[in-house]
């Protein structure tokens, strides 16, 4: 019997030959790659909004063979969170898993690197925007993908009707539907003006000064037009400068045109004034308008969503993103790589965006001009300048440019709001930058 | 000869005693009780011990839970302003609470008493719905009728021209709601408990006091207070412990707020662990809670055992 005899130097280069391949197949179905993915999605609030991903992720499974269990977890009561902390401690869970803003981040140890995804998804759709940078990324190594499903721009609703008759300003002219915006004139010190003068008329602007995301957005995003930052890049505390002084000067005046319990107000409070009529601003992603189409309609055709203000460094909105990240523990990788490719196409995010009513915002810069955020409304081209077509505003989140996992802390805290509203009811200024740069010091635990 | 005819006899005896004194065990009656109580240990064991000493284990970790850092938690901890607020908010929570909700079901127990029997059914189990509904639910209605807009209180009081009162946008208002609250959750639990140390107090004592010209302020000082100690004590730790960890009232009404000024152990730890994912030093800040509770317990069971020792 006659015996082949395999050399140690054919033997390496069959190893060499067969690991090279495997790492640089795509993803292929074949009877043992299929297996089985969960994924954990967030649970979108606009009714029938999980259905585009359902299927989206059903059809891709159809072809690849994979089984597939979706589960839609809300962020209602933070269970979202919960679940994100729950699978990290037990290192087992969802193969994909829905990260809002800080979460990849704070989970960047445990998280597959979706460098080889995004280089793709990069060139198919361009850029993405910079606060999606600084939170999906650590050291070049993107921690997850960009969603578009949650993803949002808490930029001003405003009443045209109410803004026009106590402030004089027509919201349709300074953001026309369909072209770019003409607001140079819609500084800091106008909108200040104009909320006064909406005050006086009797229906504020409605601007929170709780502990919850919307609150503490809105103050993130008025800090940076003053430049104003508590920590920077470096992690070097900052808060004692003169850009943060005249950021709380701005705010001390501007809280004295706010409702008065602004200060107990969460993310529902804001949603709510616009809905009843009471406001003639809100800080909110389209889902306000959206409550109000079906509540209060004749609040909804008066209502139009545009850009921030600009102040002395710049005009800044808030960006709010939502990932989708792999663990590193996940047993099906290629999988999950796979089925976040097909939900980053240009015509899955559309699917999706149509499906959220337009809520939903994709970070790429040749995505921004969808059709259902022109057609959108009543009034039409209400949402128009939502998405920041025409890149008018900075696209950032609160308590950046700090470190994510220090300004994750600032953001959790609601140290801006907090130092507002000290500010406000009569601490000294002096009392709360102490009291701020404390904080913070306390925030750079590792 | 004979020893070897004997040895199978001797073995059967051997055995019939062991199964006898199995027999024996299973009978008694702690055997019995504990077998029926296994389940439930091997649950609490599961459930609680597990997890208090996983939360020991993380309370010594750095934030990213790499390293091995000792009590540096709790020394970051004490340095903290805000923690130190948590700590006095969360004692003012919890006395007052437990104070009137012992005040007030000993009240409303007295007067649930002397209803005559044939209604008397009907009052208890109206009374117990506030502590039968789920908290989180009902802390929802409360939520809406303390709304910072559209208070269904402010629009009553409007009509008496008071008014409008920042119920969760003040600290001290927020801190009155969040307690109101849990007062009306926990009172009916006082009410009932006292209810049935109020049943099994001796009638003849009461006619003997009467019969001695007892007003009934004497009546109640030197006879139903007494009888009622224990159960007083016993309810007053429980609902202390119960009340020291409350998350679900806080966080839904105030979520901590205003400025921090009504977080407790609970919802701070909740804050920082889960929210800020700073899950070591959110343990920390709930393991802060175990000696405080210790001592509590430790008084009053010694009170507890001392006069079962002298009766």
């Amino acid at each position: 019997m006659s015996r082949r005899k395999l050399s140690r130097r054919q033997f390496v280069a069959a190893t060499a030959l067969s690991s090279a391949a495997l790492i640089t197949a795509p993803y292929v179905r074949g009877a043992h790659a299929a297996g089985k993915l969960s994924i954990g999605f967030w649970d979108h609030w606009v009714p029938g909004a999980n259905k585009a991903s359902t299927d989206i992720v059903n059809a891709w499974a159809e072809k690849e063979k994979v089984e597939v269990q979706i589960d839609y977890i809300p962020s209602q009561g933070n269970k979202n969170l919960l679940t994100i902390a729950a699978e990290a401690q037990a290192k087992s869970g969802h193969d994909i898993l829905a990260m809002p803003t800080w979460w990849p981040h704070a989970q960047a140890e445990l998280l597959e690197p979706m460098n080889d995804v995004m280089e793709g998804l990069i060139k198919q759709n361009g850029e993405p925007n910079g606060t999606v940078k600084y939170l999906g990324q650590s050291k070049g190594k993107w921690l997850a993908v960009p969603a578009s499903v949650g993803s949002q721009i808490k930029g001003p609703c405003s009443r045209i009707d109410l803004m026009k008759q106590h402030a004089g300003i027509d919201v349709q002219a300074l953001y026309p539907a369909g072209a770019a915006p003409k607001a140079d004139n819609w500084t800091l010190d106008t909108f200040l003006k104009a909320a006064e003068a909406c005050h006086k008329g009797g229906v504020p602007f409605g601007i929170g000064l709780g502990e919850t995301s919307d609150n503490v957005d809105t103050a993130g995003a008025i800090f940076q037009s003053f430049g104003a930052a508590l920590v920077d890049e470096k992690g070097n505390v900052t808060v004692k400068t003169d850009a943060v002084r005249q950021a709380l000067e701005f705010y001390k005046k501007l809280i004295s045109f706010l409702p008065p319990d602004a200060g107990a107000w969460d993310d529902s409070s804001n949603n709510k004034w616009l809905v009843s009529g009471r406001g003639a601003m809100v800080m909110n992603p389209p889902s306000a308008w959206a409550v109000a189409k079906r509540d209060a309609p004749q609040v909804a055709e008066q209502c139009w969503t545009h850009g921030f203000p600009a102040g002395p460094k710049g005009r800044y909105a808030p960006y709010l993103s939502y990932f989708w990240g792999t663990w590193s523990f996940s047993k099906n990788k290629e999988a999950a790589k796979s089925v976040l490719r097909a939900l980053s196409q240009a015509d899955a995010i559309e699917k999706m965006c149509v499906a959220s009513g337009g809520y939903d915002l994709p970070c790429y810069e040749k995505l921004t001009m969808l059709k259902v955020w022109q057609e959108e409304g009543p009034p039409k081209g209400t949402l128009y300048h939502y998405p920041n077509p025409h890149n008018h505003q900075t696209l950032s989140i609160a308590a950046a440019p700090a470190p994510p996992k220090i300004a994750q802390q600032i953001y959790t805290q609601a140290t801006l709001t907090k130092m507002c509203l000290r500010y406000h009811k009569g601490e000294a200024m002096e009392n709360v930058l102490a009291w701020a740069e404390g904080e913070c010091e306390g925030f750079m635990r590792s | 000869m004979a020893d070897v005819a004997l040895q199978p006899n001797r073995g059967a005896a051997q055995a019939a005693r062991k199964r006898s004194s199995l027999h024996k065990m299973l009978k008694r009656k702690s055997t019995v009780a504990f077998l029926m109580t296994l389940p439930l240990i091997l649950l609490i064991a599961t459930l609680v011990i597990y997890p208090a000493f996983y939360a020991l284990h993380l309370a010594t970790l750095n934030k990213s839970m790499q390293r091995f850092v000792g009590l540096s938690n709790f020394e970051f901890l004490f340095r903290r302003e805000t923690f130190w607020l948590v700590v006095k908010q969360s004692c003012i929570f919890a006395i007052t609470a437990v104070v009137f909700k012992a005040l007030l079901g000993f009240i409303i127990a007295h007067f649930v008493h002397n209803i005559p029997a044939k209604g008397q059914r009907k009052w208890r189990g109206m009374l117990l719905v506030p502590w039968v509904i789920p908290p989180a639910m009902s802390t929802l209605a409360w939520l809406w009728l303390f709304d910072p807009s559209y208070s269904a209180f402010n629009y009553t009081l409007s009509f008496f021209g008071i008014g409008p009162i920042p119920w969760t946008g003040d600290a001290m208002w927020a801190r009155f709601s969040v307690i109101l609250v849990n007062i009306w959750v926990g009172a009916p639990f006082f009410m009932i408990m006292y209810l049935a140390a109020l049943k099994s107090v001796p009638e003849q004592l009461y006619e003997a006091a009467a019969i001695d010209g007892a007003n009934w302020w004497q009546r109640i000082w030197y006879v139903t207070l007494p009888m009622m100690r224990n159960i007083i004590a016993i309810t007053t730790l429980f609902s202390l412990i119960v009340t020291f960890a409350n998350f679900d009232i806080v966080r839904i009404l105030t979520a901590g707020g205003p400025l921090d000024h009504t977080h407790i152990f609970a919802t701070w730890a909740f804050r920082i662990g889960i929210e800020g994912s700073d899950i070591p030093l959110g343990a920390s800040v709930s393991l802060f809670m175990v000696p405080i509770l210790a001592i509590a317990a430790i008084f009053i069971l010694r009170d507890i055992n001392k006069r079962g020792n002298e009766a």
